[in-house]
C-alpha cells in the first residue's frame, strides 16, 4: 500500500503520460518532494521558490482540500488518495 | 466541419491567442485554460485592440444585432456565431427602488430574461459554445450551479452538441427540470459545487469533451465582459459611477471591468472612475471575509446558503475581485439568507422584477451599502440582476403569504377584500 497521486493532464509529461502514480510519504509536505524525486522538474511547477504550493492549485486528500486540513503538514497514510488539481472557474 | 464565412469573418479574427494573466507566458488559442508551463495561473485571451479599433465604431455597433453579437470584435470566436438571441437584455431605470433606499441615478440590469434560459450564464456559454465548435468538440460538458447548467444543455441542443453536464444534487428542482428538459446526460453529484467541479476537472482530464468552465473557461469568461459593454451603450455611451454585482468565482466582476476598460481604450467611451462593489451570501463569502479582513488571498469555505447560484466556496478569480473593489474603492460585503429573501421581495414589489437568490442577494447588499453611506446618492449606480427567480421558488415560498381562497360569491369576495385592506395597513404599519 502506498499514496495513489492524481496527476493532472498538464503536469503528466513529467510522470511518462501516467494519470496516476503511486509513492511512499507521512504528509503532503513529504509527498512533494518524493515527487521531485520521481519526476525531477515537477517541483517547480507546483510551488514557488518558497516551496509552498502555487495559489491556483488546489490539492485533496480523499476529496478534502487541505486548506480545511494542515495544508502542506496535512498527515497521510497507506491508502490515501491524494488529488492535484488547477483551480477553475464557477458557475 | 464546414463554418459559412461571413464578410467579417474574412478580415480575420481580432484575437491571437492566450497569455497568463500571473507570468504572462503565451500559449495556442486551444482548449487549455491553466498556465502549464510556468505557473497554473489563469489564461486570457488576446486582442489586437488595433484591428479592433479600426473595424468598430459606436454606428458599427449600434447596426449590429440586438445580441451579445453586436459586439463581436471583442469576443474570442473566428466564425458565425450560435445566436440564440442571447444579450441586449433592458436596462431598467429603478426610480422606485431608487427612493425606498433613498438613491437618485439607481439602474437594474436584468439578465434574468436573458435568452434562451434567463441567466447571465447564456453570455459566456454562446461564446464557449461557439469556440467549441470551431475547436471541433462534439461533446460540450460543464460543473454547474445550476444556472450554467441550463444554458449549456440549451444552446448545445440548439447547436445539436452532445452534452453531458454535472451539478450538486441538493439543487433548486426548477434548475433541474430545466436542465433535462433539453435531454442532456445529467449527473447529479453528492457533494458541494466545489466537489463537482473536482470531479469535473478529472473528468476533463481523461475524456475529450469541451468543458464551458474548465478546458473552455479562457473563451467562456470572456462572454461575461458582453454585460459592461451593453450598460455602457444603455446608457448613452457613458460609464456608470458604481456597480453592483454577485461575486461566485468572482469572474463576472472581474470581466465587467474588462468591458469598461476596453470600451475606453479603443475610443468607444470616455474614461472615468468606476467604483465596483461586490455581493456575497454570509453562507458563502469567502471574499467577503478576505476583503473584509484586508487579505489578498481567499480561504476556501463549505457553502450554506439559499444563494446556490453563487456558493462557490473555492472561488478561482476571488484574489481579482478583492483588488479592483480596493482600487476603484469599491466593497465586498455579506448579507444573511433573511435579507435575501428580503432583497428579492423589493427588487419585485418596486420595480416588477423577479429575481433569483443572487439577485436578491445583490439588492441586500446595495441596500446595506447605502444604509453604511458606501453608496453616494447622486452616484449613478447599476446593480447586476443575472438570475430569474421562477428558478428558485423554493427561496421565496414561506415568506410571500399565500392567495385568499374564496367561493365564486360576491360576498365571498368582498369578505376577503375587507382582511386584505386590513392585512395591506399592517404591512405599511411595518414599513413605517
Amino acid at each position: 500500500m502506498a499514496i495513489q497521486v492524481l496527476i493532472p493532464t498538464p503536469l503528466q509529461k513529467f510522470t511518462s503520460n501516467a494519470a496516476s502514480v503511486d509513492l511512499d510519504a507521512t504528509s503532503v509536505d513529504e509527498l512533494l518532494q518524493a515527487l521531485e524525486g520521481h519526476f525531477p522538474g515537477i517541483l517547480a511547477r507546483l510551488c514557488d521558490e518558497n516551496g509552498k504550493l502555487r495559489r491556483f492549485l488546489n490539492v485533496y486528500v480523499n476529496s478534502e482540500d487541505i486548506r480545511f486540513l494542515d495544508n502542506q503538514t496535512t498527515p497521510l497514510k497507506d491508502g490515501d488518495e491524494v488529488s492535484i488539481v488547477p483551480a477553475v472557474a464557477g458557475g | 466541419m464546414t463554418v459559412t464565412l461571413s464578410h467579417s469573418t474574412l478580415t480575420g479574427p481580432t484575437f491571437t491567442g492566450l497569455r497568463c494573466k500571473e507570468c504572462g507566458h503565451a500559449y495556442e488559442a486551444t482548449a487549455r485554460h491553466v498556465c502549464e508551463d510556468v505557473c497554473f495561473g489563469p489564461l486570457e485571451v488576446v486582442y489586437d485592440y488595433d484591428a479592433i479599433r479600426a473595424r468598430v465604431s459606436r454606428a458599427t455597433i449600434e447596426a449590429g444585432p440586438t445580441s451579445i453579437w453586436r459586439y463581436r470584435e471583442f469576443l474570442p470566436i473566428e466564425g458565425d456565431p450560435i445566436d440564440v438571441g442571447t444579450g441586449f437584455t433592458p436596462l431598467l431605470k429603478a426610480n422606485r427602488l431608487a427612493r425606498r433606499l433613498g438613491l437618485k441615478n439607481l439602474y437594474i440590469k436584468n439578465d434574468g430574461v436573458n435568452m434562451p434560459t434567463l441567466s447571465f450564464k447564456d453570455r459566456v456559454v454562446s461564446v464557449a459554445l461557439t469556440r467549441a465548435r470551431e475547436l471541433g468538440f462534439t461533446t460540450v460538458s460543464c460543473a454547474s450551479t445550476g444556472n450554467l447548467a441550463n444554458s449549456t444543455a440549451a444552446i448545445a441542443a440548439h447547436a445539436g452538441l452532445e452534452c453531458c453536464v454535472f451539478i450538486p444534487s441538493d439543487l433548486e428542482l426548477g434548475k433541474v427540470l430545466g436542465t433535462l428538459i433539453y435531454n442532456p446526460t445529467l449527473m447529479a453529484v453528492k457533494g458541494n459545487y466545489d466537489q463537482v467541479n473536482r470531479l469535473c476537472s478529472e473528468v476533463a482530464n481523461t475524456y475529450g469533451w469541451g468543458f464551458v468552465n474548465i478546458n473552455l473557461r479562457p473563451y467562456y469568461s470572456e462572454g461575461s465582459k458582453t454585460l459592461g459593454y451593453e450598460v455602457i451603450e444603455q446608457l448613452g455611451w457613458q460609464l456608470p459611477d458604481h456597480i453592483v454585482a454577485p461575486l461566485a468565482s468572482g469572474s463576472l466582476f472581474t470581466k465587467i471591468r474588462k468591458g469598461f476598460d476596453e470600451f475606453i481604450k479603443v475610443g468607444l467611451v470616455d474614461e472615468k472612475p468606476v467604483r465596483f462593489s461586490g455581493a456575497q451570501a454570509e453562507g458563502c463569502s469567502p471574499i467577503a471575509q478576505a476583503f473584509a479582513e484586508g487579505r489578498d488571498f481567499i480561504t476556501p469555505v463549505k457553502p450554506n446558503t439559499i444563494a446556490k447560484s453563487i456558493a462557490i466556496g473555492n472561488p478561482a478569480d476571488g484574489p481579482y475581485a478583492i483588488d479592483i473593489a480596493n482600487k476603484t474603492g469599491g466593497n465586498i460585503a455579506a448579507v444573511n439568507d433573511e435579507e435575501i429573501v428580503d432583497g428579492i421581495k423589493l427588487l419585485a414589489e418596486t420595480e416588477g422584477v423577479f429575481t433569483e437568490t443572487a439577485g436578491g442577494t445583490t439588492i441586500a447588499v446595495l441596500k446595506k451599502l447605502v444604509e453604511q453611506g458606501k453608496i453616494d446618492p447622486n452616484e449613478t449606480t447599476v446593480a447586476y440582476i443575472t438570475g430569474n427567480g421562477l428558478k428558485t421558488t423554493e427561496a421565496i415560498a414561506s415568506a410571500i403569504g399565500e392567495p385568499f381562497l374564496i367561493e365564486a360569491q360576491l360576498d365571498s369576495f368582498n369578505r376577503a377584500w375587507e382582511r386584505a385592506q386590513a392585512l395591506h395597513r399592517a404591512d405599511w404599519d411595518t414599513i413605517g
